[in-house]
């Protein structure tokens, strides 16, 4: 039996169809994947994401030990409550796990990291933090909700149990930011390019918030969902568009390595300044032209692989995220069952904020 | 528990079949088969005219999630195939036994020498299946 969230439970009584997922067992839709997909990007949907490790560092170096530890600068983070995307490289470069690093105090930061990824994420930063002093905790205490969609926070807020004021505050956090209300700390941040909130809470009360948020008519959504609203949005998955072989200069993630300032030393970053040369791969996103579904590891030619593919119940259409030869034409040919298709390239992302950016029809 | 009509036979991958006058068989995927692979988007059918052996596969149907094969149950050739299909793949995810059938295949063969269940039998081996 694998691993289950505090939701487990809840999720089998409202129907969820469960599956494996990097040895949780989680909800892949509860019904209609296509339908949840919509509800997030029409109104509001949720979904259960306690899977991930939620990571607390504390002591008075914490801030220089993150610098040492992350490719993104987390001395970029001034305010309290203010979040940073950033990948933990391999010394060669190579993606140990995307994350998520929350500044809460000057001795404390929180970090959300990948499930499948946890066992050896906390491995390698207890490894590093040790000549730091940081004290490294896991908060298996808490569940993690995301509620997401155009009118996810305002429904979220409803559900809180918040007055107006906590109501007002909560409403004005600012994109990347989060802060904490009674028991709830709440994130607007997410994986759907849509506006919402993460939730993290406590888990004996999680059962109790999803229903109190199912009561605001927000939709529960599995992991089915999750993926084609973050692929639609161009965003990464960890395994799928880069791991520990690929570095984030090939899988659109040049963004989150922050080479300035040029004294500060992270992990990876002299094996990244030798990749910065021209040349070498680059993750791109592609249309299909033709009927049929994109899907990882499908071949591309004259060069490259679908990292992530899928259909986009938005554009009607598949979508993908591949690597390619920097070098790669904008149309090229993708090999599904034996028959090459031809697909376009394009730059991600395909939906934002339930908007299409790309034509729907070739 | 699935939708299993008594009047349709039955494959271990999931088909259905349809016999019809003269030799004429109808081939779908089960209601189980659907549910298994949740919402449908694209849907491949065979040409008509195409002769196909029993085992091998004609159609594809994908979901979401994965792209599966379908095997024809009969050997024969294709004389129709479902068009509706190409842009409502989601029919066969409402109907599976009516507007979501795939293709129809004019066999010489008799139905009674293809490995087909009985509803009976499918509904005890899907029931075999799960545990």
């Amino acid at each position: 039996m694998g691993l289950k969230t505090a939701l487990y439970d809840t999720h089998v009584q409202q129907g969820a169809k469960i599956v494996d997922f990097g040895g949780w067992e989680m909800p892949l839709h509860y019904g209609s994947q296509i339908e949840e997909h919509h509800a997030v990007r029409r109104d509001a949907g949720m979904f259960d994401v306690s899977h991930m490790g939620v990571v607390d560092l504390q002591g008075a170096r914490v801030r220089e030990f993150l610098r040492n530890l992350l490719a993104n600068d987390v001395g970029r983070l001034k305010s309290p409550g203010k979040a940073l995307y950033s990948c933990m490289l391999l010394p060669e470069g190579g993606v140990i796990d995307d994350l998520i690093v929350y500044f809460m105090s000057d001795t404390w930061f929180r970090m959300v990291v990948n499930a499948g990824t946890r066992g050896k994420d906390l491995a390698w930063i207890r490894g590093h933090a040790q000549p730091f002093a940081v004290n490294v905790a896991e908060r298996d205490d808490l569940a993690m909700i995301a509620i997401q969609g155009p009118n996810a926070r305002e429904k979220t807020l409803a559900a809180s149990g918040q007055g107006p004021a906590g109501r007002a505050s909560a409403l004005s956090l600012a994109p990347f930011f989060g802060a904490q209300f009674d028991s709830w700390f709440i994130a607007r941040t997410g994986y759907t390019g849509e506006d919402g909130f993460e939730v993290m809470l406590p888990a004996v009360d999680a059962a109790k918030a999803w229903n109190a948020l199912r009561a605001q008519d927000i939709q529960p959504a599995g992991l089915g969902a999750r993926d084609t609203l973050r692929l639609e949005a161009g965003m990464n998955l960890y395994g799928n568009d880069m791991d520990e072989s690929h570095h984030p200069l090939e899988s659109g993630l040049a963004w989150t390595v922050a080479f300035e300032p040029v004294e500060r030393d992270f992990i990876g970053r002299r094996a990244l300044e030798g990749l910065r040369v021209a040349g070498g791969q680059q993750l791109v996103g592609l249309l299909l032209e033709e009927r049929g579904v994109l899907r990882s590891h499908q071949k591309i030619v004259p060069a490259g692989e679908v990292t992530s593919g899928t259909f986009s119940p938005t554009l009607n259409r598949s979508i993908a995220l591949a690597r390619v030869p920097k070098t790669a034409a904008p149309s090229v040919q993708v090999e599904i069952r034996g028959k090459l298709h031809a697909a376009s390239v394009v730059k991600p992302p395909f939906v934002r904020h339930g908007k299409a950016l790309i034509p729907n029809k070739p | 528990m699935s939708n299993i009509p008594s009047d349709l036979r039955y494959t271990k991958s999931h088909e259905w079949v349809r016999p019809g006058s003269n030799g004429s068989v109808e081939i779908g995927i089960s209601e189980h088969a659907q549910g298994a692979l949740g919402d449908l988007v694209f849907i491949e059918v065979p040409e008509v005219g195409r002769a196909v052996k029993a085992g091998e596969a004609c159609a594809v149907v994908e979901s979401v999630k994965a792209a599966s094969d379908v095997y024809s149950p009969v050997s024969g050739k294709v004389t129709a195939s479902n068009s509706a299909l190409a842009t409502q793949p989601e029919l066969l995810n409402q109907d599976p036994y009516g507007a979501g059938w795939l293709f129809r295949v004019q066999t010489a063969s008799s139905l009674d020498d293809a490995a087909l269940m009985s509803a009976a039998d499918y509904a005890k081996y899907l029931a075999d299946e799960a545990h």
